[in-house]
């Protein structure tokens, strides 16, 4: 037998011939729920028998040390932009990444930014290492927006705020957080959601499990699933909610249904983790977009915020954010800030400044904070437009009476069409639309312009594909 | 129903509610702590036996059938936080020190600790062509903030590889050499380190004694088990290679080695090239995986080339090993995080793997990396001009760097300092291992407020000619009043 008579071999292959074993530690992690124990114990000296012979033949010849490393599959959201660039046809429309486009489809750097890196090279600022919790000004302007400064939890200075880098690494560090100091706590996240958020709770070892969230049915909230799964989880879980403009649904609970979730929350003892990448770009009101966060660190409790600055400054690139932790004093805010900075400095020591910059002089300056917030009125309403316009053009267009008035009730970049996996894939192969297979499109990638050629493309997917 | 929850008591948990009874459905985790944390954070919510006052409860309603209630939300009712377990971490003992300079208010206060780079006058540099790099970009209307693909961005990346490897490098040309860019140092160090644990075969990674205090952390949270080998002999004040030797030697065949490419922090003592090459020989004929820091090129020696040849060396055998690159020092981008990871490959496709996973490692920890540093570093490497001049400025950097080395040495030799200071001038880089022990280093910043790492480590970069003389001083008094 074949492998036999190789795997002789490989006994007697000389020390040179180091071999690598490949175990897709994501599939180990992703658990549904219970504990994890994170074994250190991998090394295993006999490699997966597909490669047996290739090694026995290649032994004399020094064979890598990476040689059983699999090519890894392109990133579900980041492979859309990249498989768009590949396309050639000039009807293609990216819907893809949420990243703000002009109505050109453009990308678009906001006015308030190109002055704050002017004054900024003027300045001749110097370029020493931050701290490692980052710009303290970046970090007050950030707290500050979040809460509102006259907040108590600012004014008692209850919130440990340190700079990450941008939504991503908050969370990253946060989980890092969770995963030292509340060993065997489990993070609830919704179904769906961001696809990254899986990945970092697994790579920093967080166990997970999913609250009903989105209602195929009705397009819409699952409400009463939603409460039902917060309640059933054990005991002082962290819960994982969308501070508005849930990514990838685009539905947000009502203020009503807040309080609701807040109860159960606190019935149970769960500590409440938002995600706010959209502040101000929900609504286009940075405060009425803070009004969830704010509705529960009113009523006295410890949250944990992971911020970003992606979307609402257009800083994408800059990797600008930050986790904020709002605890019941002080004292315990400066312990909870300290621990933060004894996990980031063994992944990256400190932040990037130049983004932290940027939003201290836009947020810090009133002149350029209003004007901020006119561009971000701006950009949030242009995608309201092309909300209106997409509906529009769906009910002129269907002739079936299906009720499209989701995508009006649905807020912020994105839109959960309700088109499963073939569907998109239509909507890619036959229509040139890039979008994520789970039905999710970025009105911040659509214009005017091209709302009635998507509408053709959805009602094609929709009804002749399944 | 009565029920009593003894590890309540067990753990001297104080709570108005012990005697009173409470149910849960809730399962208690088989860990301890973690059903601590629970019940006690159950406990500080459960209020129907405490008088709360009137003023401190909240206007939202609560159903009056729950056994469990909401807690007030006033923070005069001095709830017990979820964090209370996390003790005050700390400070960074690199870092610490400049905090400890900062609150200092002596006039002649002098700060040696952080590895920045300083000018004669003492203040920071920001180099010509980096500004310069910045003009241009702010300048260009068509630039835009779109996020840089998970690997970062790719005219940054192949510069970087050329500049570690040199610009002919057969490894190169041949695509054998995956780049991905990182958060300077660290984050290379980080996604290498991540990496290595989950697809590599042996977990183990040896670092020298002593090294960067950072090191050890970075690989114990990349989920790596981390030993030392041998590498600075005390008595010598210089490399004990024999040790060096003797521990990569009886190293299991396969282990990562780490190895400072050049100006070893902190003791700035470098292996020689025929060093360098004994310990490339014995690590090939062991399989040892070397992981090069190189966080120094062209600023230990003032040449961009010089300062590679280890990396070079063991590149040019057509080996593999990992490289950790960073600009935070040789371009003086400290805080705009800018580095690279480069992982050379025994072929083209074994790279082209390779890097597909470090996307997995990179985009569950940040996504991608920031745009700013690294648009700077590829304007500067592609424009010949902008090289040029950056070649020049680095040497001028590394040269006032060996020049208050000369200094120091001179100082101690005139005030007759007992002991023997070649060490000063033969180590190289940013840094010297002086051989001042910590109490010797505690009376230094007490008396002639020095700021150092309590190692013995100071950074050259922070003194000047005018500053030399009382650093000759407090270093005089230090070891003549503690032998």
């Amino acid at each position: 037998m074949t492998s036999t008579s190789t795997m002789l071999s490989l006994a007697s292959a000389p020390p040179t011939a180091s071999l690598s074993v490949h175990e897709n530690l994501k599939g180990r992690l992703k658990l549904g729920g219970g504990s994890l124990s994170f074994n250190k114990e991998r090394a295993n000296p006999f490699i997966n028998t597909k490669s047996f012979s290739r090694i026995s033949m290649v032994a004399a010849v020094k064979v890598s040390r990476f040689e059983g490393v699999t090519m890894a599959p392109p990133d579900p959201i980041l492979g859309v932009s990249e498989a768009f660039k590949a396309d050639n046809d000039k009807k293609k429309l990216n819907l893809g990444v949420g990243a703000y486009r002009t109505e050109e489809l453009q990308p678009y750097v906001l006015n308030v930014v190109k002055k704050a890196e002017n004054l900024m090279v003027e300045r001749g600022e110097n370029k020493e290492y931050l701290p490692i919790e980052g710009l303290a000004a970046f970090n007050k302007a950030t707290a500050e927006l979040l809460f509102g400064a006259s907040n108590p939890v600012i004014k008692e200075q209850r919130v440990a705020t340190v700079q990450g880098l941008s939504g991503t690494g908050s969370l990253r560090l946060a989980a890092a957080l969770i995963e030292r100091y509340f060993p065997g706590a489990k993070v609830l996240i919704s179904s769906p959601t961001w696809g990254n958020h899986k990945n970092i709770f697994n790579d920093a070892r967080v166990p997970w499990s999913e609250y009903r969230y989105y209602d195929p049915k009705t397009v819409g909230l699952d409400f009463d699933g939603m409460i039902a799964d917060i309640k059933a989880a054990p005991e002082g879980s962290f819960v994982l909610l969308h501070g508005c403009a849930h990514n990838p649904t685009g539905i947000d609970p009502t203020p009503e249904q807040w309080e609701k979730i807040a109860d159960v929350i606190q019935e149970k003892n769960h500590i409440p983790f938002f995600d706010v990448a959209y502040q101000g770009f929900a609504s286009g009101s940075l405060d009425a977009d803070a009004g969830s966060v704010r509705l529960f660190a009113a009523r006295g409790m410890e949250l944990l915020v992971a911020q970003s600055y992606s979307k609402n400054l257009g800083l994408y690139a800059e990797r600008i954010g930050a986790i904020n932790v709002v605890c019941t004093s002080a004292d315990a805010a400066a312990r909870v800030k300290s621990q933060l900075k004894r996990l980031a400095r063994p992944m990256y020591s400190n932040p990037p400044i130049h983004g932290a910059k940027i939003v201290a002089n836009v947020v810090g300056d009133p002149t350029l904070f209003n004007e901020w917030k006119a561009e971000m009125e701006m950009m949030a309403g242009r995608i309201k437009n092309v909300r209106q316009k997409l509906y529009d053009s769906l009910t002129a267009k269907d002739k079936s009476g299906k009720d499209w008035s989701f995508i009006l009730k649905q807020i912020g970049m994105f839109s959960f069409t309700g088109l499963n996996k073939a569907q998109s894939d239509n909507m890619t192969n036959k229509w040139h639309v890039y979008m994520t297979k789970d039905g999710r499109i970025s009105l911040a990638g659509l214009s005017l312009a091209k709302c009635e050629y998507l509408a053709d493309a959805i009602i094609d997917s929709f009804h002749n594909v399944s | 129903m009565r029920q009593q929850f003894t590890s309540l008591e067990a753990h001297g948990f104080e709570s108005p509610t012990t005697e009173s009874a409470f149910s849960s459905s809730s399962s208690i985790s088989s860990s301890s702590s973690a059903s601590d944390r629970r019940l006690k954070a159950l406990a500080r919510h459960f209020v129907d036996s405490s008088p709360v006052p009137a003023a401190v409860m909240d206007s939202h309603s609560q159903n009056p059938n729950d056994t469990v209630s909401p807690s007030p939300t006033s923070s005069a009712f001095h709830a017990d936080s979820v964090f209370a377990h996390l003790v005050r971490a700390p400070e960074d003992p690199i870092l610490g020190v400049t905090v400890a300079y900062n609150k200092d208010p002596s006039p002649i206060k002098l700060n040696l600790g952080v590895g920045a780079y300083r000018t004669e006058e003492g203040k920071p540099l920001v180099l010509n062509v980096v500004r310069q790099a910045e003009q241009q970009l702010v300048n260009d209307r068509s630039r835009v903030k779109e996020y840089l693909p998970i690997v970062g961005l790719a005219e940054y990346n192949k510069l970087s590889a050329k500049l570690i490897l040199g610009a002919d490098s057969p490894a190169i040309q041949e695509n054998r050499v995956t780049t991905v860019q990182c958060l300077s140092g660290t984050g290379s160090l980080r996604v290498g380190g991540e990496f290595l644990a989950r697809h590599y075969h042996q977990l183990t990674i040896y670092i020298p004694l002593p090294t960067w205090g950072n090191h050890p952390k970075i690989f114990t949270l990349a989920g790596l088990s981390v030993k030392t080998y041998r590498y600075y002999d005390p008595a010598t004040r210089g490399l004990d290679f024999q040790g060096l030797l003797e521990d990569l030697g009886s190293a299991p065949s396969g282990a990562i080695v780490l190895l400072h490419a050049c100006a070893h922090n902190p003791t700035g003592v470098d292996p020689t090239i025929q060093q360098w090459e004994q310990i490339r020989q014995l690590m090939r004929s062991k399989a040892l995986l070397p992981f090069f820091d190189s966080a120094y090129q062209g600023f230990a020696s003032g040449s961009l080339d010089a300062d590679a040849q280890p990396v070079r060396m063991f590149v040019g055998d057509g080996g593999e090993c990992l490289v950790a690159q960073s600009y935070a020092k040789n371009m003086g981008l400290y805080g705009e995080r800018v580095g690279a990871l480069s992982i050379v490959c025994k072929s083209a496709d074994v790279a082209s793997r390779v890097e597909s996973q470090l996307k997995l490692v990179i985009r569950p920890m940040y996504s991608s990396p920031p745009i700013h540093g690294a648009s700077i570093v590829a304007a500067i490497l592609k424009d010949r001009n902008l090289y040029t001049e950056w070649t020049i400025e680095l040497k001028a950097m590394a040269d006032r760097i060996i020049s208050m080395r000369q200094q120091l040495f001179d100082a101690l030799r005139a005030r007759g300092t007992p002991g023997d200071w070649s060490h000063i001038i033969k180590q190289i880089g940013m840094f010297t291992f002086t051989g001042l022990n910590s109490e010797q280093v505690a009376f230094m910043t007490r008396e002639y407020h020095i700021y150092m790492t309590s190692d013995g480590r100071i950074s050259m970069a922070g003194l000047s000619s005018r500053t030399v003389p009382h650093l000759a001083d407090a270093i005089h008094a230090a070891v003549t009043s503690f032998a």
